[in-house]
């Protein structure tokens, strides 16, 4: 066939009915955009997004929203519960925040140190104000925070047993966390999709070895190899060989269950009529993975990794919070709440569990966030 | 109007239906699948329905069981009226959902037999487990009684050895014999309804003609009423009384299915009985019908065929529905053609 | 036989089955085509029917090579001389494909989803580099006016339309590449009625204007009818009856070919059906029947038909049949309809 001999009769073409705009954006939607439109009608994923945006904002400006450094030891006030900023006094009402003073009294009865709240005392805090010096985001050097009190000193969520602000340690635990959940399921994902996608596209014998070996790391007892392997950390390492052995642990621990999905849904894609089609049509097997087999399964794929950073979330907390994870002066969730391991913090100083909040606020926002998604990224299913 | 009551067709009437209207709720908007329908089965008898996707069939008849979607809506104004065994006229669009009276209907009296055989079989039970079970439920027997009535009903269904079948699992029976075992359910309630939805549409036709038979004379033995919802004009054309022609939720032509077969009137039912490939035009071009069915969630105006027509009429098709034209005791047409010679 | 595009002979695809122990080989076989030989001509339209599980999918893609074939030859007619396709390696195989392909059954899952109706059209060539640039651009609108497509659609993905035009993409992909030999495996069976008729009339215009050759596979026996010269009946992984079209329908050689056109619903009310009844099931592909395939369920069975396998012999002019009685048994086909009974 060529250009030249259609027939006048051959190119008429089917009366086109006047369509809709939405109708045609609609029609010439990509994958992307129909995912995007189902999952607009999803709200509570969209909230669990939002939430998971904001923490992931906060993690990276932690240095700039929190008032002092992790390490910052304010003396007088160990253990002071959350301040909350002030509009009104006795004096009136005024749009500057401020707090009232603390002071630290010894009871004369239990000789305990006792924090007071001197409501006569009125400290303002101020915005953008010079504080100790940091760098942002790692290469900017930056004094500026964010908020701060010219006297004395601010600790919206207490401080712990040495006089170190919470909410500062809480914004770079999330930062902390968070990454640490991330790098671990990309490691994971990057073993997962060599391991599984061999397995799924060779098929044979290199699958049957495959699906043996994922088999036997499954069956191994998650806590003890975390626990073991953690354990092997040397004592002389510093804070951040700790942090990438941990990323290391969680991925080794979690691409199995990846690797498996990633290989049945290549399989029953190998199989699908389009790919056939594309063979037929002399398509190589670099064109039909990249072209048929990879977009199609990404959505899937992304969905299975936002599924599984709660489970990363949580082993780091667990294993930190043991002991066995990251180590002071790295601050994470779960190193944050060692501090919260005895009765006398619960009795003294509930405000030692905030991050668990923190925890629970990611996890599900999390798991809302990948329901969400997992509903939106077959945007064909319903039409067919 | 009214439903046409007709005298060659004989018997009283079982089922009727009167300006049955169904709509889903959808993302994309409410889709109406069935609009304004009117219908009647006879006692005995066999109402075929043929169409073709989206045409709304299935949807009519699994309204009568009350089987439909949670996102469906059955219409105030639609009325599903159905004469039960005992005699009392049930109103079944009234029925309280999962309400006794309507389980009783249910399987009880009108039972269901569809295209995937398999998907009606739990997995997990035998084949003979299944059919008691349905036996116990309608039926005031004792369980040895049961069995007996299942083996017997496995035999009438013509599967051979029922002794044996009945102890086997649902994934060991091929399609075919899957497709009577479930028939053997369906009639072992001993319904007067019996709704068969594209029951043939998966089998090869061998098969298909075996099924076809069974029907035929299981329906001369027991005596129930069949609707048979098919897009296949051939096997209408075998086992059915009255058909009736259904195009995006509207019935456009009703009649024996003599009239239907070899009178049809309506365009649209003539242009697919013209577009079936037939052994003498071997090579010849078929007529097709111009452009595609509609999407049901912009449905035409007036006369839901008259975008694809060849007598399309500007102007009058396009603004109404038309209204019934009686051609005879038992064949009506919904089309301006014959309304205007009519006037 | 220069006019012969396609010469099968003695096609075998068996599948093997593992066994479920750890270590185990494969102990069984799923004969699902075991020893078919046929020709097709250039230009003609070969009919290939057959119930589920009679194999005639796999004839189909086994001759494409989208299913590699156990034993047999498939030959292929490149300007008169007849290529092995088995002889190929998998990159010349790659490059032979522009001449041979395949319209699916299934309209939906057929095309890619993320993929634009354009791109999906123009595979083949960008696939097999057979055009650049602004070519691809010109030949997929030709392929698609050609396979009446609303070139607006180009930019539109496959979920904006319905099956009947899925399927014209589909088609329109199928020819893009000017190939000489289209398998139609059940290409119009998920189609409702109306828009059936429409794409067989396209897939017979094409035909017309390009000489296309056509194995057309499919269950429903008027489809096959209309479109076919010769029809192959298909029965356990071999062929039964192979026939010009008409004579198969009205004088039928086969048992099976008989109970196959006594089953056809008749578009006529007056015309009660009388199925032959044949006995049982189809037999399992992994343990086929000795001597002849059929004989557990043939009406006509004799003590020979259970040991001896049925000869593969030429009864009439190109009219093939493979039973021991082909010659003595008066077999029914469907009624010869008063038309051409008055023209012959």
């Amino acid at each position: 066939m060529t250009t030249t001999d259609l027939s006048p009769t051959a190119i008429q073409t089917p009366v086109s009915q006047t369509e809709s705009d939405e109708a045609l954006r609609y029609y010439s939607a990509t994958q992307v955009q129909l995912i995007w439109w189902r999952f607009r009608k999803h709200r509570v994923a969209q909230a669990g997004a939002l939430i998971l945006i904001t923490m992931a904002l906060i993690g990276l400006f932690a240095e700039f929203l929190g008032p002092y450094t992790g390490t910052t030891r304010t003396s007088g006030v160990v253990l002071v519960g959350p301040q909350m900023p002030h509009f009104c006094n006795d004096d009136g009402c005024t749009l500057r925040p401020f707090l009232y003073g603390v002071k630290s009294e010894r009871n004369p009865e239990t000789l305990g140190m006792e924090v007071k709240i001197d409501t006569s005392v009125r400290r303002d805090i101020h915005f953008f104000v010079q504080g100790e010096p940091y760098k942002l985001l790692g290469f900017i050097d930056l004094q500026t925070h964010l908020f701060g009190v010219s006297e004395g000193s601010i600790h919206l969520f207490g401080t712990d047993s040495l006089g170190r602000d919470i909410f500062t340690r809480i914004l770079l635990a999330t930062r902390t966390s968070l990454s640490i959940g991330i790098i671990g399921v990309l490691i994971a994902f990057v073993l997962a999709l060599i391991i599984g996608g061999a397995a799924g596209y060779f098929g044979g014998w290199i699958d049957y070895v495959i699906q043996r070996l994922t088999e036997i790391v499954r069956v191994v007892p998650v806590i003890p190899l975390y626990m073991g392997l953690a354990a092997a950390f040397p004592v002389e390492w510093s804070s951040s060989q700790v942090y990438f052995a941990m990323t290391l642990i969680l991925a080794i621990v979690g691409w199995p269950t990846l690797a498996r999905r990633i290989r049945g849904k290549l399989l029953s894609l190998r199989g699908e009529d389009y790919v056939v089609a594309a063979t037929l049509s002399g398509a190589g097997p670099s064109r039909i993975i990249g072209r048929h087999l990879l977009p199609a399964f990404m959505s899937y794929i992304i969905v299975d990794l936002v599924i599984s950073f709660p489970y990363m979330l949580l082993s780091e907390t667990a294993l930190s919070f043991v002991g066995l994870g990251l180590r002071p002066p790295t601050v994470s969730w779960g190193v944050l709440l060692q501090d919260a391991q005895t009765v006398r913090a619960i009795e003294q100083a509930p405000w030692l569990f905030i991050p668990a909040a923190f925890v629970v606020i990611a996890v599900l926002s999390f798991t809302v966030l990948g329901d969400g998604l997992r509903d939106a990224a077959d945007p064909y299913q319903i039409s067919e | 109007m009214t439903s046409t009551t007709n005298e060659t067709i004989n018997g009283p009437d079982l089922l009727d239906v009167k300006d049955l209207k169904i709509s889903f709720k959808t993302d994309e908007g409410i889709i109406t699948a069935v609009d304004g329908i009117n219908f009647s089965v006879k006692r005995g008898q066999t109402l075929g329905i043929v169409g073709e996707s989206g045409s709304g069939k299935s949807v009519s008849t699994w309204s009568i069981m009350r089987l439909l979607p949670k996102n469906s809506i059955i219409d105030k104004s639609s009325s599903i009226q159905f004469h039960r065994k005992d005699g009392k006229k049930v109103e079944i669009t009234r029925l309280k959902p999962n309400g006794r009276e309507l389980r009783e209907i249910r399987g009880g009296e009108v039972a269901l037999i569809f295209q995937e055989p398999m998907s009606s079989f739990s997995p997990v039970y035998t084949i003979g487990n299944q059919i008691i079970e349905a036996v116990l439920q309608h039926r005031n027997v004792s369980k040895d009684e049961a069995k007996e009535i299942a083996i017997d009903m496995l035999d009438k269904v013509g599967i051979s050895n029922p002794r044996q079948r009945f102890k086997q699992f649902p994934f060991e029976l091929s399609g075919g014999m899957r497709q009577r075992a479930m028939i053997a359910v369906a009639l072992s309630m001993n319904p007067s309804l019996l709704i068969a939805d594209e029951p043939t549409t998966s089998l090869d036709v061998t098969i298909q003609a075996q099924i076809l038979k069974l029907m035929r004379d299981l329906q001369q033995d027991l005596g129930m009423a069949i609707i048979f919802i098919t897009h296949n004009l051939g096997v209408i054309a075998q086992v059915a009384d009255e058909v009736e022609v259904m195009y995006l939720g509207k019935i456009l032509e009703r009649g024996t299915a003599k009239e239907i077969i070899h009178r049809s009137q309506h365009p649209y039912t003539q242009a697919l009985l013209k577009a079936i490939p037939q052994l003498d035009s071997t090579g010849e071009r078929l007529t097709a019908i111009s452009g595609d069915i509609p999407s049901p969630l912009s449905r035409p105006a007036g006369c839901p065929f008259h975008t694809r027509c060849e007598k399309v009429m500007p102007g009058i098709c396009d603004v109404e529905m038309p209204n019934p034209t009686q051609l005879s005791d038992t064949h009506t047409v919904y089309c301006f053609l014959h309304e205007e010679k009519d006037v | 036989m220069s006019d012969t595009l396609l010469e099968i002979k003695d096609l075998k695809v068996h599948f093997p089955i593992r066994s479920k122990h750890l270590f185990g080989g494969v102990t069984k076989y799923v004969k699902a085509v075991d020893g078919v030989s046929f020709y097709i001509e250039k230009g003609e339209t070969l009919g290939l029917v057959g119930e589920s599980g009679s194999g005639k999918t796999t004839v189909g893609r086994s001759i494409l090579r989208a299913i590699e074939p156990t034993e047999g030859q498939v030959t292929f007619n490149v300007d008169g001389k007849m290529l092995d396709l088995a002889q190929l390696t998998d990159k010349e195989m790659r490059t032979f494909r522009k001449h041979m392909q395949l319209i699916f059954q299934d309209p939906y899952s057929s095309l890619n989803p993320r993929m634009t109706v354009r791109d999906i059209i123009a595979e083949p060539l960008v696939a097999q580099e057979l055009a650049k640039g602004k070519e691809v651009d010109e030949r997929v609108r030709d392929a698609a006016a050609l396979c009446k497509l609303n070139l607006e659609y180009l930019r539109r993905f496959p979920h904006a339309f319905s099956g009947g035009q899925r399927q014209r993409i589909g088609i329109a992909r199928a020819l893009i590449s000017q190939p000489q030999f289209v398998v139609c495996d059940e290409s119009v069976s998920a189609l409702d009625v109306s828009i059936q008729a429409e794409i067989l009339n396209l897939l017979m215009d094409l035909q017309a204007e390009f000489g296309f050759t056509y194995l057309f596979i499919a269950h429903d026996l008027s489809v096959v009818a209309h479109i076919s010269k010769r029809v192959a009946v298909m029965y356990l992984g071999q062929f039964v009856e192979l026939a010009p079209t008409k004579e198969l329908f009205y004088a039928p050689k086969h048992p099976y070919t008989e109970a196959l056109m006594s089953a056809i619903p008749e578009v006529d009310p007056d015309q009660e059906m009388t199925p032959v009844h044949l006995e049982g099931e189809i037999p399992s592909p992994i343990n086929p029947p000795s001597g002849c395939r059929f004989h557990t369920r043939c009406p006509y069975v004799q003590d020979i038909c259970k040991t001896e396998i049925p000869k593969w012999q030429e009864i009439e002019k190109e009219h093939f049949v493979g039973c021991h009685f082909a010659n003595t048994l008066t077999l029914n086909g469907v009624e010869i309809p008063d038309t051409i009974a008055a023209a012959d």
